[in-house]
């Protein structure tokens, strides 16, 4: 039988925050700074992926329509996502690649993975509680790895502090939409699947301030702008993203490899 | 269950536990502690692994090669599964297979226990003199505390209980570096503990980058998950 709606499509929320960072991450292969980081931003979006493959399979099981993780990843249209904004922005403003923001986006995103699979880990849905448990493990080194750079970027030289808050400007108003709680997540939290997201704010307050304080950076003011990705209402640039990542899959459907 | 049942067990585990690890081929599927069960269901083996990183490519290989194995040794039909829970941890890893890995040129991870804390602020003069407490909960973040976690890439030079405030800060910065764990990591070509790390990430997902001070070769160390 079907799980209730607000239950799958809670899980494919967290699949999908999983998979959109991991293939904004995997746009770094190949391309990043020094080759240690190309090889971490490769692996952290590998850890990122492999997330998403057990929770997009789960929340196919859920939905109960035979669709399996590459059904879900490469076969639904972008109204169909429900990750948040914030992971489907590029990796830099326009077309020029910046490593802050890249770090800054991960900061952001990393020190919410945190705590929100810390709290999944003892979700009555005990499939997603397997996943969480394994899934935390590999969200706290990327927040380690997130902070230990944005330390170096904004306790670094002028220019590497200027992009690192330029990067923080920019990217802040899309954590809005986290702490922005709808049904989805009332239900799931009634229904002790999950917590909802704004339940997670001080522990995540807690983590960015201290790093940014560590790294001389100032919090930005808040701003009333929410975006809408988890309603599956994407910024621009989440269709170029699909297109990216699904042509191969669309142009082959049904092939193996 | 019988004796001939429990041999038949005992030979499907034996063909299991062999099949070396493909990225680190010195050690066996046993030694990293991802051969979680063998047993038999309705006549036929089940054989359950435990992934280590969600995304390690070589997880599909490895329940290949576990297949394989079986099905060589007789067991064509096993059942072999992947479970996730409880998650697999480098605590596993068995002693034996520690040796191997250092042999190899592998630093085995220290203990994964206390990694739990990943930006863990404690205000530094609270701090006992000494090696800092190993678990600290993951709550443990509060306004108005110093920030000593991320940046610790060396290890604490000198005997870190010598009392002195300067000692203490050091403690304290070294066992947040959550990378090493508690204990310290040696060079597993000249036994040096003065290593500094290079990259939290290595050749594979399971391993960082260090250098030794002493000797100056760079060695993989395989971190605590």
């Amino acid at each position: 039988m079907p799980a209730p709606d607000f239950h799958t499509q809670y899980v494919l929320r967290l699949a999908d925050d999983a998979l959109v960072l991991g293939q904004r991450l995997a746009e770094w292969c190949g391309h990043g700074p020094l080759l240690e980081e190309d090889i971490a931003l490769t692996n952290v979006s590998l850890d990122l992926i492999g997330q998403a493959r057990l929770l997009l399979s789960h929340a196919g099981g859920l939905e109960g329509r035979g669709r399996d993780e590459d059904a879900l990843a490469y076969f639904r249209d972008e109204r169909e996502f429900r990750n948040c904004t914030l992971v489907e922005l590029p990796n830099g403003e326009a077309a020029h690649d910046d490593y802050a923001t890249t770090i800054v986006r991960n900061l952001l995103a990393s020190a919410l993975a945190v705590p929100r699979y810390e709290a999944l880990s003892t979700s009555a849905d005990a499939g997603l509680a397997q996943i969480a448990a394994k899934s935390v493990k590999e969200a706290r080194s990327h927040l380690r790895h997130a902070a230990d750079w944005t330390v170096r970027f904004g306790d670094g030289t002028d220019e590497s502090k200027r992009r690192a808050q330029a990067a923080l400007e920019r990217l802040w108003p899309y954590t809005n939409e986290w702490w922005a709680t709808d049904a989805v997540e009332r239900e799931a939290a009634k229904a002790g699947i999950g917590p909802t997201l704004a339940e997670l704010k001080p522990a995540w307050d807690a983590t960015v301030d201290a790093v940014l304080e560590k790294a001389t950076l100032t919090r930005p003011a808040d701003v009333p702008f929410v975006s809408s990705g988890k309603l599956g209402v994407h910024s621009e640039h989440m269709g170029f993203l699909l297109a990216e990542m699904q042509t191969l899959a669309r142009q082959h459907p049904g092939a193996s490899w | 269950m019988s004796a001939v049942a429990d041999a038949r067990l005992a030979r499907a585990r034996a063909c299991a536990a062999s099949v070396p690890d493909p990225e680190i081929p010195v050690v066996t599927l046993d030694d990293l502690g991802i051969l979680r069960d063998v047993r038999d269901e309705g006549g036929r083996v089940v054989v359950d692994l435990t992934p280590t990183y969600t995304g390690c490519p070589a997880t599909r290989v490895i329940a290949d090669d576990v297949r394989r194995a079986l099905a060589d040794g007789g067991f064509a039909d096993a059942d072999v599964r992947m479970v996730l829970a409880p998650p697999w941890s480098t605590d596993w890893i068995s002693a034996d297979g520690r040796r191997k890995l250092r042999e190899y040129g592998i630093a085995p991870p220290g203990a994964a226990a206390s990694t739990g804390a990943v930006v863990r602020l404690t205000p530094r003069a609270a701090r006992p003199a000494g090696p800092a407490p190993r678990a600290a909960p993951s709550g443990d973040v509060s306004a108005g505390t110093s920030f000593a976690a991320v940046d610790a890439h060396r290890r604490a030079p000198a005997d870190p209980s010598s009392g002195t405030a300067a000692a203490a800060a050091v403690a304290a910065t070294a066992s947040a570096d959550a990378d090493a764990g508690a204990e310290t990591i040696e060079c597993p070509r000249c036994g040096s503990a003065d290593v500094e790390r290079l990259s939290q990430h290595g050749s594979t997902p399971c391993k960082a980058l260090y250098r030794c001070v002493a000797c100056r070769e760079p060695f993989d160390y395989f971190k605590p998950y």
